[in-house]
């Protein structure tokens, strides 16, 4: 299935070839999880301070547990404010 | 200590300028700046005046760290009955006045009166003049303040003026300082304006006394390693800056677009922090140029632009070729988001053209938004408004920008504000904002706690009031979710309370996602006379809330302004994470109302009032 990978701030470096716009499609298998899949491609769980899986927040603790669904987007920042 | 206990009272129609003590027992209970600045015009001036009668007074003030060796000791406020509200108005700016101010020995300037012809302050240590402001009458912020150093030969002046937009009575004009510094909202330049008052120019070289030095400096340099260690304080800000927030925000599905008809904007990833960074296929640059700090600071959150020298806007305008001032956030956003405009370099052309006459992006995008709206519902054509309208057109933004800061054509109704404009051509709906002031860059729909920080906010409204924004997306102090609203009442009233302590002083409230109160505290009370405590820099906050309350209710506000517009509390926004959602304002509001120790009416109850000592 595909999911949509996006990585912004300090975490575009992690990004895979091919992104455009911090971002990029990429095919993963069936059960794969939110955090499964940022350790797939080697973002420092240290460093994800605020993942989103279809813009809701998803805490550290549930992020192994949040399996992802074929169209779904994941998006990770490391600690950031500002406004 | 801390305090210099002196402020300059300036009567601009008699021409003169006098030193009057400060008032130390109120100092004690309002802090400085803010709070204090709040405290005498609230004493000084008619609730019900209007904001551009020689009657309303403008007070420019810093806080008691102002001008210290603590981190964004830089601070200074304005405070006056604000020109696009009519509520208590107090913009707070960074830069490098405010410490001038300081270390010339003044805690704070009261400007009364209005003066015949145009003039401006100079003020040299002890010695205030005003001076004829013939010459720069007529021209930019950025010009102002060049030609004021020029004519007295010392480029180490600091210089706060307003642009022509403040001339000229545009709604929303800013008092900008060191050139891309602003005290940005609520039309505090406007009132400067109606003052004659072009400029305020300070040399200061005194130095600022802290009650125990030594205590001090161990308190400033255990608070400058919290925000060294702090990962947002630390590298974050610096890094990034507040741009950053453009993806976040989109992501949570709470981005206003297009005057607030959608929550998620496609090309937010082109306007945000990480396109300020990418390298330009045309000339091989970066938009970003570095980042900056204020007088004291050691997070240096700010941004320093330079536009690409082939785009359509700078073409044939050499004068903007050079680095300023670059985009923040909520600049990005209102230019942005807010006009459907995808085009980092329109929208920091823009930007820089808001900070050389002086106007407020924020106001100035959201009321484009509105005019964009009302052209693409046929309401006004291009025979008002000289140009097609169209949201996302880049153009229209550049040229509006450039009569705006100048109150020309079409630029002269955007100076209304969006609420006076859409009044004006019959669709008051389409205003976005509060007390008649122009929402900032979130959705309350989908954040719901900012909608009530919104809603009850004393200068309309505002993000920095009770950036609720931190614990709703960021999650500091704790994370609580955005869709929620139970509980945002009592986070509404403690971020309220303790933004106005910081506010009051002299320090910057991007400390605060970092610093709590008890960082604040040891800091203040080293310096200050009397026990600084955290519990007693929250009592002041609670002081200072009620009364602007008072102040506002004063000036014929009710609880029925406590509102935000029927689009975001009937039609559910469209996509992302808030899709059916409105903003529940309904069911915050009284358990708001009830927590502040207010009537159901939002007036506060006597016992709340003496509770306070007000
Ligand atoms: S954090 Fe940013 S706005 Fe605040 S004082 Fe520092 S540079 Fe200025």
């Amino acid at each position: 299935m595909q999911i949509t990978l996006k990585l912004y701030a300090a975490l575009t470096p992690f990004l895979p070839a091919g992104a455009h716009n911090n971002q990029l499609d990429v095919e993963v298998s069936q059960g794969m999880t939110v955090g499964g899949l940022l350790d797939a491609y080697g973002v420092p769980r240290r460093l994800c301070h605020l993942v989103m899986h279809n813009g809701f927040h998803i805490p550290p603790d549930k992020r192994d547990a949040r399996v992802l669904s074929d169209g779904d987007a994941v998006a990770a920042w490391p600690p950031i404010a500002g406004g | 200590m801390a305090w210099a206990g002196k402020l300059l009272r300036v009567d601009l129609t008699a021409g003169t300028c006098k030193s009057e003590p400060l008032n130390m027992k109120w100092a004690q209970d309002y802090l400085g700046q803010r709070g204090l600045a709040t405290k005498y015009l609230v004493e000084e001036i008619d609730p019900k005046v209007d904001p551009l009668s020689p009657k309303n007074k403008l007070i420019m003030a810093t806080g008691p760290l102002t001008g210290t060796s603590a981190s964004t000791a830089g601070r200074y406020s304005v405070i006056t009955k604000g020109a696009l509200t009519g509520a208590i108005a107090c913009s707070n700016s960074g830069g490098f006045f405010g410490n001038e101010m300081k270390n010339a020995g003044w805690d704070m300037i009261i400007f009364e009166g209005k003066s015949e012809k145009p003039v401006y302050l100079m003020l040299e240590n002890d010695d205030a003049r005003l001076m004829d402001a013939a010459e720069f009458w007529g021209t930019s912020v950025w010009d102002t303040e060049e030609g004021i150093k020029h004519k007295h030969g010392d480029p180490m002046i600091r210089v706060a003026s307003i642009g022509v937009s403040g001339e000229k009575g545009v709604k929303f004009a800013c008092v900008v300082n060191d050139m891309h510094r602003a005290a940005g909202r609520s039309g505090v330049g406007t009132v400067m304006g109606s003052k004659n008052l072009k400029a305020v120019a300070i040399r200061g070289t005194k130095g600022v006394k802290v009650k125990d030095p030594k205590r001090f400096l161990g308190a400033s340099t255990a608070a400058k390693k919290v925000l060294a260690d702090n990962a947002v304080t630390g590298q974050g800000l610096p890094a990034m800056g507040t741009q950053v927030l453009m993806n976040v925000i989109n992501e949570t599905g709470a981005l206003p677009t297009r005057n607030h008809r959608d929550s998620q904007f496609a090309g937010a990833n082109d306007i945000g922090a990480e396109a300020m960074q990418k390298v330009r296929e045309t000339d091989g640059k970066t938009n970003l140029v570095t980042n900056a700090a204020c007088f004291g600071c050691t997070i240096a959150c700010g941004r320093i632009s330079q536009i690409d020298r082939t785009h359509f806007s700078v073409l044939e305008r050499p004068q903007y070729h050079g680095a300023s001032g670059g985009l923040e956030y909520e600049a990005a956003w209102a230019l942005g988001a807010a006009t459907g405009v995808n085009d980092l370099e329109a929208l920091t052309f823009a930007n820089f053209v808001c900070n050389e006459q002086g106007i407020d992006p924020i106001t100035f995008g959201a009321t484009l938004g509105a005019a964009m709206e009302l052209f693409e519902d046929g309401v006004i054509t291009e025979k008002q408004t000289g140009m097609s309208l169209k949201f996302g057109d880049a153009k229209a933004l550049c040229e509006m920008a450039l009569l705006t800061g100048k109150g020309e054509g079409f630029g002269a109704e955007i100076g209304l504000g969006s609420k006076l404009l859409t009044e004006k051509y019959g669709r008051p709906e389409l205003s976005m904002g509060v007390k008649g002031q122009e929402f900032p860059a979130y959705d309350g729909r989908g954040i719901q706690g900012i909608g009530l920080a919104y809603a009850t906010s004393n200068r309309g409204a505002c993000h920095l009031r009770g950036y609720t924004i931190a614990s709703e997306v960021f999650g500091i102090p704790v994370k609580t979710d955005p869709l929620e609203s139970d509980g945002k009442p009592a986070l509404v009233k403690a971020f309220q309370d303790a933004t106005a302590a910081v506010d009051s002083s002299g320090l910057c409230v991007f400390t605060t996602f970092a610093w709590t109160l008890e960082d604040f505290a040891p800091q203040i009370d080293a310096a200050c006379e009397g026990e600084w405590t955290a519990e007693r820099l929250l009592q002041v906050g609670e002081r200072i809330w009620n009364l602007e309350r008072t102040f506002n209710n004063a000036a014929g506000f009710t609880a029925a302004d406590d509102n935000l517009p029927q689009r975001l509390l009937k039609d559910a926004a469209k996509t992302g994470p808030a899709t059916g959602k409105v903003n529940e304002l309904s069911k915050m509001l009284p358990e708001y109302y009830q927590l502040r120790g207010w009537t159901a009416e939002g007036v506060p109850t006597n016992e709340t009032m003496s509770r306070l000592g007000l």
